[in-house]
């Protein structure tokens, strides 16, 4: 799948386009397909997302999404080496997730 | 330490106002993303993986305890309790919003301190000897020197939009402890032959993707010639730098290609013109500035510590300078512990360090470009004290100089640009090594990580260099050996094919035992580097 | 005028002197020297401000393009030529925005002519943006080192 991601204007927090809108969470991304580049151009222009850029991923069996490049992965997850400032600090399995 | 006057904190102040409106106008729409990036980048503000990271101009690694305290204030205030101490001995805060950022640099502001060409082409943030005004082996202090050139670098109107970013470095002794010739300006006071001190000026350092050291250009500049002779390296620089490949618009590209003596050639004639223009600041600028950088008021007192307790012996030995006055040694507090992230601190921390830097240190800290903290001055009969201080607050690790003490840049955990992660890898190895014991047998041992090609960790200067890249996907780890930046300033050369997380662990335990296998008197590693080459090292890693 | 370079008069936003505008094309830097009774020339990023000096006298406008605000060498250009004693107009033309009036102002230029016209406000306050300034430049301010010292 073809997922857009980038970061907020105001707070740089990682974002994902889920097909209304954005989401921090990657498990939210949906495939923008072929309108990727057109939705990317469209909400960078009304600020709703800054630097944005379109990225492989995959969704998993369970539903999840995992992008395809680590890069991305860890932007997703959050630094491997603070997993307690990670979106998931509870769980001692997310890092694997990013190997 | 030097000391704002309404001038210079006008400027500062107008500069948090003026990025006020920056980010206004960016979060309005009216600038747009490309337009602003420069703009931001030269308050220091980048956009990384997770977040916008500020990056806090520390100038030539010199604060006091009240700034040092405010910094912990902002991590916790503005951030998540943290920040990381740099090889630029600056300060970066990861998670950072756009919209908090000018009330950041308001903050800054009120104790004398910004984010100021932190980045961007631009002149950067001026670095110098962190045991400045305190080593027993300097010839005067050259920070007064480095001050006068952050007041000329700072908004300086013909070189702000330069081919790529601009590091100048100020040191005043034969030992170099701040990677002076892998600057794209080293200078070096120095005196001359009928003992008038002068600047020695060295061009076109620097590491990234070509790494080089730094030519003298200048045996000696007069001191009322300082500040022309560098707008002239400046200008030649702006008008015939590369513009058309960003990875060859760094000076030492320029110096490389036109040869050292063309561009000496073109700095001379340059600097004639310049002389003409009266652009020097008045001689009695220098010594306006010196005052504030005059010795404390030291005392005399014990010059030996107690040695009874071993593991203070130990820390005495490893983590202290020998200072000017022989009551007094420079104390370095280690942000390397076991196991931890190399330059990071909490807030808690800071505040820590800022409160015996008053009380031990005549309120003046200094960042070494190796991410650690230095106390300059304290009393030899206060060691004990402020070691059972540190200790009790996890700082107290006797590790400087040893393996243990790598630099290792924020790499993929935190850095946009980067191929691999570094902190996991300083990480296990620090773990490693302490626990088989083997760091204190190794010595002098200096590790230097970088997760890419632009070398912020300082591979290309590593006894043992390790440079992060990416292997269709995956991270890949690159060992080199024999690089050097101090005085004996060489670079590193690559072992041979690189290796995965865990066969780079066990190369570096490899290439050690090589060294402890073939060392001879007191040789360091890099010594016995040098000595027999890198064939026994590769038969090791590879044979 | 497709094919001819320079900006005309009317596409100068802020001008800081009183004399007549030169209302013609400017030239290139090659053909400046060519022709003996060229007025106006234009520099651009590449082009050696020195090459002029010789012909100083008999121009009444320098344009220095700016393709690209990131490409800094029009400053130096600039400079060069106020600190050669060129008195006429100097003119920033091209991507010309706000933030970098009040650097462009020290080095020398005297008229700006931006690709995109800019918000008169924002503009006001940036080229007001510095009360003092430490460098000394061919602007003749007095700077900050000077004035601590009694000028």
């Amino acid at each position: 799948m073809r997922v857009l991601t980038g970061n907020d204007l105001k707070t740089g927090d990682v974002i994902w386009w889920t097909g209304e809108g954005w989401s921090r969470h990657v498990d939210a991304a949906a495939d923008a397909g072929e309108t990727a580049e057109q939705v990317l151009a469209a909400e960078e222009a009304a600020l709703r997302v800054n630097v944005p850029y379109v990225i492989d991923a995959a969704r998993e069996a369970d539903g999840s999404v995992r992008p395809a490049h680590i890069k991305d992965r860890i932007r997703a997850l959050g630094p491997t080496v603070r997993p307690d400032l990670t979106l998931k600090p509870k769980d001692p399995e997310a890092l694997d997730w990013i190997i | 330490m030097y000391k704002y006057d309404s001038y210079d904190q006008a400027m500062v102040d107008a500069r948090v106002e003026e990025f006020r409106d920056q980010a206004r106008r960016r979060l309005e729409g009216s600038l747009s993303e490309d337009e602003f990036k420069p703009l931001r980048l030269m308050n220091g503000l980048y956009l990384q993986l997770h977040a916008y990271m500020l990056r806090v101009a520390i100038p030539y690694g010199t604060l006091n305890s009240e700034q040092m305290s405010v910094l912990g204030d902002i991590a916790d205030k503005y951030d998540r309790g943290y920040g990381h101490f740099t090889t630029r001995q600056n300060l970066q805060y990861n998670w950072i919003k756009l919209e908090d950022t000018a009330d950041i640099l308001a903050d800054l502001a009120k104790v004398e301190m910004h984010a100021i060409q932190t980045s961007g082409n631009c002149i950067r943030n001026i670095s110098s000897d962190h045991f400045a005004g305190a080593s027993h082996d300097e010839l005067v202090d050259p920070r007064p020197y480095a001050e006068l050139m952050r007041q000329w670098s700072s908004f300086h109107p013909e070189f702000t939009y330069l081919p790529r970013k601009f590091k100048i470095c100020v040191i005043a002794s034969e030992k170099d402890r701040a990677a002076m010739r892998l600057h794209d300006i080293g200078v070096q006071i120095v005196k001359n032959e009928t003992g008038e001190i002068g600047a020695r000026f060295y061009a076109g350092g620097g590491m990234g993707r070509t790494p080089m050291i730094a030519p003298m250009i200048r045996e000696f500049v007069p001191l009322d010639q300082l500040i022309t002779y560098a707008e002239a390296c400046l200008r030649v620089y702006n008008r015939y730098g590369r513009r058309d490949n960003k990875y060859k618009a760094r000076i030492k590209i320029l110096v490389h290609e036109l040869g050292r003596d063309e561009y000496v050639r073109q700095v001379e004639e340059e600097f004639a013109h310049m002389l003409e223009q009266g652009v020097e600041p008045p001689l009695e600028e220098i010594a306006r500035i010196k005052p504030f950088f005059a010795d404390p008021a030291f005392e005399d007192g014990p010059k030996q510590v107690d040695r009874s307790d071993p593991d203070f012996a130990l820390w005495v030995d490893r983590n202290t300078n020998r200072h000017k006055h022989d009551s007094y040694v420079s104390a370095v507090i280690s942000l390397k512990p076991v196991g931890g992230i190399p330059g990071d601190a909490t807030g808690d921390q800071m505040r820590l360090m800022a409160k015996l830097a008053k009380q031990y240190s005549f309120d003046e800290l200094r960042i070494m470009h190796t991410q650690n903290v230095v106390l300059p001055h304290v009393k030899i009969g206060d060691l004990h004290a402020l070691w059972t201080e540190l200790e009790a607050a996890g700082l107290g690790s006797p590790n400087l100089d040893t393996i243990e003490d790598m630099i290792a840049c924020p790499g993929l955990d935190y850095c946009a640009l980067a191929n691999a992660r570094s902190i996991p890898l300083a990480q296990r190895i620090s773990e490693r090594f302490d626990a088989s014991g083997k760091t204190e047998k190794l010595g002098e041992l200096k590790l230097k990580i970088s997760g890419c090609i632009n070398a912020c960790g300082h591979h290309h200067a590593g006894h043992i260099g390790i440079l992060g890249v990416d292997k269709k996907g995956l991270e890949n780890y690159q060992l080199s050996l024999g690089g050097s930046e101090a005085e004996d300033t060489s670079l590193a050369k690559i072992t041979g094919p690189g290796f995965t997380e865990d066969g780079v662990i066990e190369a570096v335990d490899k290439v050690t035992d090589v060294y402890l296998d073939q060392r001879e008197g007191e040789e360091r590693f890099l010594d016995t580097y040098r000595r027999i080459g890198m064939a026994p090292f590769k038969e090791a890693l590879y044979g | 005028m497709d094919n001819a370079l320079g900006k005309s008069p009317d596409e100068v936003q802020f001008r800081f002197r009183n004399d007549e505008m030169v209302d013609h094309a400017a030239v290139t830097v090659d053909s400046c020297c060519d022709q003996t009774n060229a007025t106006a020339v234009r520099i651009e990023p590449g082009d050696d401000a020195r090459v002029l000096l010789p012909f100083l006298d008999r121009l009444a406008l320098i344009e220095v393009n700016f393709p690209a605000f990131g490409d800094g060498r029009g400053y130096s250009s600039a400079r060069i030529l106020r600190e050669a004693g060129f008195t006429g107009e100097l003119r920033a033309v091209g991507d010309v925005g706000i933030d970098q009036l009040s650097h462009m102002r020290r080095c020398g230029f005297d008229a700006f002519a931006p690709d995109k016209p800019l918000n008169e406000e924002d503009a006001k306050r940036a080229f007001a943006t510095w009360e003092n300034v430490y460098q000394a430049t061919i602007d003749g301010r007095q700077t900050i080192p000077q004035i601590r010292h009694g000028g």
